[in-house]
């Protein structure tokens, strides 16, 4: 066994004492009455267990029945709201909702903790403090753009933003309205490219695949390049995130990986539940291979039998993304993403399994509406 | 096992992401087809200009000359295909492996392309009304009749989303190379033969590869190559129809409903034209547009359904690979149940007879497909659902209607065949914006003439007529 292996051997084992630890801190004050929210405490006495003295380690959490997101459908919000956190400033912040009553998460500090923590995985190189932001991406209710200017500001820049309504964007894709579409893609672009070239010094960027595809395309069309405005960071996220498509944006619309081209993108993949998994850095010799791993112990991604949600698959092998959210103010116990994938074995970096060639869960791809904007 | 890579204006591109390409009845894979993604089709079409540059090296009339090379190229030899070859009769084997038509089904659809590539110039010379094709190619010129005319091309390409059940269909494409338009295509994803089987054919006669793209993928594909040519032609259902209607980039090809219409002056001699019914019905597999799925007479309609029933519902499902197959297998999982069941429910409707239940279970299900045996139903009415439906098997509703009513009943109708001599009635008929192709007699409205323009001429989509004048010198010059 080469020592390269037995120390990470070590590291895994590190991270899953901590993990262990840290489940059992979390559902303490999850359930404790002084701490908790009206919402678990109100479940805990459906349960058949006592979280208090049952759980005491990550696996004990397979005691909890699987979250149901519908949880979140609905008022009143504050019933999420922790014991203790009940006078601090409070976000809400949404997700879904084209039709019908949106999930809500309500947030204290969470958003800028995540993101402060992912801040950590960006190479100053490629995102260089005190560098300027553009948020290309989904603004309104949604978690992602106070957070993006939450990580500009927390970098020491500031965050440009320009409105994108997701949900109308759905509706125009169910209508079958796409020229109504392309036109709102290309109104969003218009806005990100008078940003870009308004001399504000903009470095780093979120965007969506789809939307740094039309950013590209815009800016050739008036004859310039990405890299001619300045950016050189991109962190992206979404489930149309495939190999193919980050070879054909970093080979063709970057003109290179960073080291030729000058820019650098980490893809991501998140949600308003969990926060962000990072991915190990893709590279063409891995042939663009995506690999997500979650903010462990805030936040785990197992991947799971299609059968059994408790058993995780062997490594390789395909299955359901389940999630897991564990910070201090919102918990969520085994939770059955729309999306599957194959595990992937820990590595230096992220001692802890992950997930590769995220996509939608195959039972319901077919009405699923993905990669919208 | 063939690897087949995109194609990049005549450039080969291997994908991170393939798809299998599966028999139907063995499960064995074929083909391992490379998968593009949207943003190749939308970066690539920048450079359209180029495709049409290359074309225009030579004349109309010198690509039609290597197009009937090619036909020769298409239907006897073997070609290049991926990191193989491919023979003509491997091409019919493919085929037929991953769409499910029986194997002589797949050479007769082969010959119809050929057919229309050795064919072109009399096929152009049709559409065109006789036009010099040097007129397109120069933009304007003088006609015979000395007069000025100028045709502009609205695009440098034709793009096309093509469909995986239906390879008859590749014939409408055909004629934009000659017309030195590129092609961008966007094969169906259980039948990506024809176009690079056409594509490697081109290619073999001359014709500069560099105007041809393929790109094999998913629906994002499709919509970066109808968002970003500026005329294109794509195949689907009836949603899709809905979609595009209307949109001048668009020609949509969607369900046919084609249908026979008898008049009040032919329909006692029904007997007559059984053999034309029976035809229009079952041939194919039932599954083109262009087969009737109604008939429409006002008296003898539960006879002629009898009839129609007797001759082919006792057709059997069979393999492939016989000559007398004259089924294709459904070989997606559930779908020949799947459409049984909607078929059912229509059959159960008061006013409708189903004439084919006395000839057997309709559906037959194997291992890896399913087939559903030929369907005819009689209808006491138009309004009974079954009568304005369309399956992809053999199936037909013989619907009663008066014949003062039957253009409002009947709908939209690709090919409609009306068996009549009533002159007042035809002229009705041709007025009748309703129907596309029209047949005047009894002619199976499977039988396309191939120098009639098929849903929109393909010359109007490409072309637009417009003013152009020069001065009385000038045009002297030119006459």
């Amino acid at each position: 066994m080469s020592t390269t292996h037995v120390d990470l051997e070590s590291a895994v084992s590190a991270a899953k004492d901590r993990l262990d630890q840290h489940a059992y801190k979390i559902v303490q004050r999850h359930f404790h009455d002084s701490t908790g929210c009206p919402f678990w405490l109100e479940k805990k006495s459906t349960f058949n267990f006592d979280p208090l003295t049952e759980v005491k380690c990550f696996d004990d959490l397979k005691k909890f029945p699987l979250f149901e997101d519908d949880w979140l459908r609905g008022g009143p919000v504050e019933r999420w709201k922790m014991k203790d956190m009940q006078h601090q400033p409070t976000y809400v912040f949404e997700t879904g909702g084209t039709t019908g009553v949106p999930k809500s998460r309500v947030v204290v500090n969470d958003f800028r903790d995540d993101y402060e923590n992912f801040s950590q995985t960006l190479p100053d190189q490629y995102f260089p403090r005190g560098g300027n932001w553009l948020m290309l991406g989904p603004s309104g209710p949604r978690r992602l753009r106070l957070a993006v200017e939450h990580l500009a500001q927390f970098r020491g820049g500031i965050c440009f933003c320009i409105d994108l309504d997701p949900r109308w964007v759905v509706k125009l894709i169910k209508k079958g309205w796409m020229e109504h579409l392309n036109e709102y893609k290309k109104h969003c672009i218009d806005q990100a490219i008078t940003i870009l070239t308004a001399n504000h010094n903009i470095k780093c960027m979120f965007a969506t695949p789809k939307l740094i595809e039309a950013l590209c395309e815009g800016l050739e069309e008036r004859g310039m390049t990405l890299a001619e405005t300045g950016i050189t960071g991109i962190f992206s996220g979404g489930t149309e995130f495939t190999p193919q498509w980050t070879r054909f944006c970093v080979e063709e619309l970057f003109g290179g990986e960073a080291e030729e081209s000058g820019i650098f993108m980490t893809p991501t993949y998140g949600n308003t539940l969990m926060g962000l998994a990072c991915s190990k850095p893709v590279t063409a010799a891995d042939k663009y291979k995506i690999a997500y791993y979650a903010p462990q112990p805030r936040a785990v991604t197992e991947v799971v039998s299609f059968e059994d949600s408790n058993s995780v698959v062997g490594i390789g092998e395909t299955g359901r993304v389940k999630l897991t959210t564990l910070t201090p103010e919102f918990f969520v116990p085994g939770f059955l993403e729309r999306d599957e994938g194959e595990r992937e074995p820990p590595f230096e970096t992220y001692p802890w399994y992950g997930v590769s060639g995220v996509r939608p869960f195959h039972e319901i791809a077919s009405s699923t509406t993905v990669g919208v904007y | 096992m063939l690897e087949i890579p995109v194609i990049r204006w005549g450039k080969p591109y291997e994908s991170l992401e393939t798809t299998e390409v599966v028999h139907f009845n063995t499960g064995e894979t074929i083909a391992n087809v490379h998968a593009a993604n949207g943003g190749l089709v939308t970066r690539d079409m920048r450079s359209a200009q180029k495709a049409r540059d290359a074309l225009r090296q030579f004349s109309c009339a010198q690509l039609i000359e290597k197009i009937g090379v090619a036909a020769d190229l298409f239907e006897n030899e073997a070609l290049p295909l991926g990191d193989g070859t491919q023979t003509a009769e491997e091409f019919v084997d493919h085929q037929s492996a991953s769409t499910g038509l029986p194997m002589h089904m797949c050479r007769s659809n082969m010959k119809k392309n050929s057919f229309v590539m050795r064919n072109m110039e009399e096929i152009l010379q049709c559409l065109t009304r006789g036009l010099d094709l040097d007129i397109l190619t120069r933009g304007y010129g003088v006609e015979s009749r000395g007069v000025m005319v100028s045709y502009q091309a609205q695009t440098p390409v034709l793009g096309a989303v093509l469909p995986s059940n239906s390879p008859g269909v590749h014939t409408l494409w055909l004629p934009a190379i000659p017309l030195q338009m590129g092609l961008v295509l966007k094969p169906g994803s259980q039948e990506p033969w024809t176009a690079y089987r056409v594509a490697s054919a081109y290619q073999q006669a001359g014709i500069p590869i560099e105007a041809i793209s393929l790109y094999p993928g998913g629906h994002d594909v499709g919509s970066a190559l109808m968002d970003s040519c500026p005329r294109s032609m794509i195949f689907g259902s009836q949603k899709t129809v809905d979609q595009f209607s209307g949109n001048p980039r668009v020609q949509v090809h969607g369900p046919g409903f084609s249908k026979i219409f008898l008049g009040d002056d032919s329909v006692d001699d029904w007997e007559r034209y059984i053999d034309v019914m029976v035809e229009s019905v079952y041939i194919n597999g039932g599954r083109s547009c262009i087969n009737c799925s109604a008939i429409y007479a006002s008296r003898h309609t539960l006879e002629i359904a009898q009839a129609i029933a007797e001759k082919i519902g006792p057709v059997e499902a069979l393999g492939p690979e016989d000559e007398n197959a004259g089924l294709a297998a459904f070989t997606a999982a559930g779908m020949g149940e799947a459409v049984w069941n909607m078929v059912k429910a229509d059959l159960k409707e008061d006013g409708v007879t189903d004439c084919t239940e006395k000839f057997g279970d309709r559906l037959v299900e194997k291992e890896r497909c399913s087939y559903l045996r030929p369907v005819v139903a009689h209808a006491e009415s138009p309004q009974c659902a079954i009568a304005s439906k369309e399956f992809m098997f053999p199936f037909a509703t013989v619907v009663k209607c008066r014949q003062d009513k039957m253009l409002k009943a009947a709908g939209p109708t690709l090919v409609g065949t009306a068996i009549t001599q009533d002159q007042a009635w035809i002229d009705q008929l041709t007025d009748a914006i309703t129907i596309d192709r029209l047949n005047i007699g009894p002619i199976p409205t499977n039988r396309l003439n191939w120098l009639q323009p098929h849903e929109g001429n393909i010359i109007d989509f490409l072309y637009r007529s417009r003013a152009y004048q020069v001065t009385e010198e000038k045009m002297a010059e030119m006459v």
